[in-house]
């Protein structure tokens, strides 16, 4: 049973977030991995092969946007549908990380945990 | 008159930017004009006096001099004028990105509380936890409207636009503000004309301007009033009107309604939601998208605010 379930890795640096993301997605029958930093957010996407990352974008070690280029540039992530989730609301960001490969972008204050999951759902069943 | 005399009461001008009279730009330009009269009289009758080129040089040189040094110190003025309101739009820039972290985490937790994923609640407890979701809700509301002003301010709002269908726009936000609508006892009703073009407009920021301007017309209905919104098509143009029952604006403060943190005073009273940034930025935006926005308000009657946008070319 377990293993059917689908993983979603979500890097986070802000452990309320972070928390918060893990208890409803966990609530919604899915496995939630967790990363606190960008470069373990690499680390743990390549050992584990997640169904979906969310991306937070200001992060430490690494941050979103040199993961999303390393994931989408390694044959093993690069499948992997990104959401960046984050508060930088800037176009230039926005269009930055949909140039590497985002599937979407959305700004966190802007969205409820509720939107955030409909979303998650909609890019898991397409 | 007065508009003008006030400009020329440039001590007053100089203390609100907070700078001494010899840093502040118009006391120092007065004082180059009147150097400048000055020395060209001067160097005339100094001319007509001595009949020797070197003395007229002289002075023609020393007078440059000073020209020169104040003109210097005019621009160290405007310089420090530029550099605080820069400062301001980066405080309020930094302070609101700051703001949204914490933001956002108490606004999830409240929703992972109040959506009893983890625990039931009691009515009680429902009431008070939705009470601090809509204020958290209202307060990120406000960090977006001061970052939109502090952009408009920096580098003027940009947007991606794109061709849209605006009376599903419309209608969509109206189908959002029903509920708070019904809240507030106000009726919401819709209208538009068959066949309305594609507008080209960015998305997102065109439903924030619909949705401000009805927020508004239901918010200032006092309780008892009636909301319809029309859009119809005026020439090139798309025109979307929102009419409200609702207290109206004074006449006397009427020109003031599209500037920054305006608050009119028949409704501070009553009513202390509000930031007083919603119009200003729904100005920007339609005046970016190459539209027009405006309102005709009587108080106690009620206002028609409407904006038009360009209809998207084939």
């Amino acid at each position: 049973m377990e293993e059917n379930k689908q993983k979603i890795l979500i890097v986070e640096d802000e452990a309320t977030l972070q928390k918060t993301l893990q208890e409803v997605l966990t609530a919604e029958g899915y496995s939630a991995l967790s990363a606190l930093d960008g470069q373990r957010g690499f680390e743990i996407a390549k050992e584990e092969i997640p169904d979906l990352i969310l991306l937070d974008i200001i992060l430490p070690k690494m941050d979103g946007f040199e993961v999303l280029k390393a994931l989408k540039d390694d044959e093993t992530t690069k499948f992997i549908p990104v959401i960046i989730l984050t508060n930088l609301g800037d176009l230039n960001d926005i269009q930055k990380a949909l140039d590497l490969g985002a599937t979407t972008y959305l700004v966190k204050a802007d969205f409820s945990l509720e939107d955030v999951l409909k979303k998650i759902k909609e890019i898991m069943t397409s | 008159m007065k508009n003008f005399l006030d400009q020329l009461n440039f001590v007053k001008k100089c203390r609100e930017y907070h700078l001494g009279l010899w840093q502040c730009p118009s006391f120092l330009f007065i004082i180059m004009g009147t150097m400048n009269v000055v020395a060209m009289l001067s160097t005339y009758m100094i001319a007509k006096r001595y009949d020797n080129p070197e003395i007229v040089i002289i002075s023609v040189s020393g007078v440059s001099i000073i020209i020169f040094v104040i003109g210097s110190s005019i621009i160290k003025g405007v310089e420090q004028v530029a550099r605080a309101s820069m400062m301001k739009s980066e405080f309020v820039s930094i302070v609101s990105h700051q703001l949204k972290s914490p933001l956002t985490g108490m606004r999830w937790s409240l929703e992972l509380l109040r959506g009893e994923k983890i625990g039931e609640l009691n009515d009680k407890q429902s009431d008070y936890l939705k009470s601090a979701y809509e204020n958290v809700s209202r307060m990120v509301r406000l960090v977006n409207d001061l970052l939109d002003v502090s952009r408009i301010e920096n580098e003027g709002i940009k947007m991606i636009p794109q061709k849209i269908s605006f009376d599903k726009t419309v209608k969509d936000v109206v189908k959002e503000l029903e509920f708070f609508a019904k809240a507030n006892n106000t009726q919401i009703k819709f209208k538009s004309e068959d066949n309305i073009p594609k507008v080209y407009v960015d998305p997102i920021r065109a439903r924030m301007v619909v949705q401000n301007l009805i927020d508004n017309a239901i918010k200032y209905s006092s309780m008892k009033g009636n909301v319809e919104i029309e859009l119809l098509k005026k020439g090139s143009f798309v025109c979307c009107q929102v009419h409200d029952s609702g207290v109206g604006i004074p006449e006397k403060e009427q020109k003031k309604v599209f500037n920054k943190f305006f608050r009119s005073n028949n409704v501070t009273k009553k009513q202390t939601v509000g930031t007083g940034l919603g119009l200003y930025i729904a100005k920007a935006i339609i005046e970016s998208s190459g539209g027009k926005i405006g309102f005709t308000s009587e108080e106690g009657k009620g206002s028609v605010f409407w904006f038009s946008l360009p209809i998207a070319s084939k």
